[in-house]
């Protein structure tokens, strides 16, 4: 038996897919096609202090390979979490971890420290990446200072796992990385979604109500491969690898780019059971490689 | 209870140049039981630029086959239209939450084009309920009138046709059948239409559902892309809510 085990920061996984904050819900809304209690982890959707409607109607558009949406963190807030859902997602047999999400640092803190009365919640990821908001959000993880204020901040109010969702919003995602590691994240997860555009021709206006949004799907999987290839030789901590992974070949593909865990998002929606599809694919493949732990899952260079 | 699962495509037989109904059984398994008004995301097989899964409403459904109704607007749905008998189809089934079905007195369920697609179901479940139905159905042209023999055997069947081609000359917001009283209006079509008979059935104080087709991703109510703003609960996910509103909680 092939150990698929993980560990970030003190958070243990059963093995390193989980999904990926905004298109999974908050776990519930796939349990009936999916044994959740497979999952490595479920990254429930970016909460905040306060409730938000998020952007107006319409907010999403499918691209080549892709799509592009400006959901704009839709969230009841994290009182309804801990008091509504919490009770009803405590008991999935899995790693439960809430994207946290805010405009301001308080914002960010806030939340943190509602998030501690919650047992079962093995780690926050940190999201100063979000496209989709005016204040806060990206605006945190565009500047070395900007995520290091955030994070630090969020490190003296939060002592379980802390993970920092990067941006790839930017010239060189491993400077972001270096300044949230360096003000103490246990971990890195990259790459949220790039900011995009796509017009109706005929009507000669943007899809979006927000004229931008952020582009997911298989369309950027080579960037965020790139990307979590980079950020991996920089940086000490572990590195979650999310962006486009449509199949258990894209989970070893970010593995083999250094990242130790990986969230599969947008191909959900595309196959609901496509998690476990993947750890069947992870662990067909590491006994087809004759390996015994994920540590043996390293890159070979062209000679 | 939603699940994933294989069909296959017994029939895929053209209606004109724009519209297609595909006949599709399980490939294993037992169909699940559809309410009239929900619908189904479908994986779209032989087209390079479909990414998403497309929602499409249930025509019909029976304990052995269920039907799609197919507009072609634009690549998935030409896609879908084109599929070969035999074909393997891959559907997430049911979803959303359909119309009213506990009916008392005259309704009238109005469609749109391939708007019409989940009434007749509609009709005859509320027929069974004992409610009094007719049909209203308007379209552009007498050849974008979808399915009217079948509407004609279930109920008394009204038409409107923009050109005048068929039925009543103009839209069915103008339709005569309208001035009578009605207890109940169901409607589902395009955008513009909704609009229209929702401000008719407000100002009659008539009791009505719309069936709305806002751009989705999941259609689980995970990806909050679908939203529709509504009086009691601001924006909620049209594929988990609905695709059926009562208007009063829409913001029209």
């Amino acid at each position: 038996m092939v150990d698929l085990s993980v560990k970030i920061g003190q958070m243990c996984l059963k093995n390193p897919v989980m999904t990926a904050s905004g298109t999974y819900g908050f776990g519930e809304e796939y349990a009936e096609l999916v044994d959740l209690s497979r999952l490595g982890g479920i990254i429930v959707k970016g909460t905040t202090l306060e409730p938000r409607q998020g952007n107006p109607y319409p907010r999403m558009v499918e691209t080549p390979s892709g799509m592009l949406n400006a959901v704009g963190l839709q969230n009841k807030g994290v009182d309804y979490l801990a008091e509504h859902i919490y009770p009803r997602i405590k008991d999935i047999d899995t790693a439960l971890v809430v994207n946290v999400s805010g405009r301001t640092i308080e914002d960010y803190v806030g939340v943190c420290e509602r998030l501690k009365d919650l047992d079962r919640i093995a780690a926050v990821e940190i999201n100063i990446s979000c496209p989709n908001v005016k204040q806060g959000g990206m605006s945190w993880g565009t500047t070395t200072t900007g995520c290091e204020s955030v994070v630090s901040a969020c490190r003296r109010a939060w002592n379980r796992t802390m993970i920092v969702k990067l941006t790839p919003n930017v010239t060189d995602i491993t400077e972001i990385a270096l300044a949230a590691e360096a003000a103490g994240a246990d971990s890195v997860s990259l790459v949220n979604t790039f900011l995009s555009m796509a017009i109706d021709v005929e009507r000669r206006r943007p899809y979006l109500s927000t004229i931008t949004g952020g582009l997911s799907g298989a369309a950027i999987r080579p960037i965020a491969v790139r990307m979590v290839w980079q950020v991996a030789q920089a940086v000490k901590v572990p590195v979650i690898g999310l962006g486009g992974i449509m199949n258990g070949r894209d989970v070893v593909e970010f593995l083999l780019a250094g990242a130790k865990a990986v969230q599969i998002g947008t191909a959900n929606f595309i196959d609901p059971q496509v998690t476990i599809k993947a750890i069947d694919f992870l662990q067909d493949y590491m006994q087809r490689h004759g390996m015994s732990s994920l540590e043996e899952l390293t890159l070979l260079h062209n000679s | 209870m939603k699940q994933i699962q294989d069909f296959q495509v017994t029939e895929c037989a053209q209606i004109g140049p724009n519209y297609a109904l595909l006949r599709l059984r399980p490939l294993h398994g037992t169909m699940p039981h559809i309410e009239p008004g929900q619908f189904v995301q479908v994986d779209v097989p032989n087209s390079k630029t479909t990414y998403l899964r497309r929602p499409i409403s249930v025509n019909y459904a029976d304990t052995r086959e269920l039907w799609l109704l197919v507009r072609r607007a634009g690549d998935g749905t030409n896609a879908l239209c084109n599929l070969a008998e035999g074909t393997r189809l891959n559907l997430l089934l049911p979803l959303g939450h359909g119309f009213t079905t506990n009916i008392q007195g005259r309704a009238l369920l109005v469609g749109g084009g391939v708007g019409i697609a989940p009434l007749r179901m509609l009709g005859r479940r509320l027929l069974a309920m004992g409610a009094e139905v007719h049909f209203l159905l308007g379209a552009r042209t007498s050849a974008d009138v979808l399915q009217l023999d079948l509407f004609r055997q279930t109920a008394e069947t009204h038409v409107a046709t923009e050109d005048g081609s068929l039925g009543h000359h103009g839209l069915v917001t103008q339709h005569p059948v309208l001035q009578e009283e009605w207890n109940h209006i169901a409607c589902c079509g395009p955008m513009p239409m909704m609009k229209a008979l929702a401000a008719i059935a407000r100002e009659r104080d008539i009791n009505c559902e719309v069936s709305l087709e806002n751009v989705m991703a999941c259609g689980l109510g995970a990806c909050l892309c679908c939203v529709e703003d509504t009086v009691d609960a601001g924006n909620v996910c049209v594929c988990q809510e609905g695709p059926v509103f009562n208007i009063k909680r829409l913001k029209w």
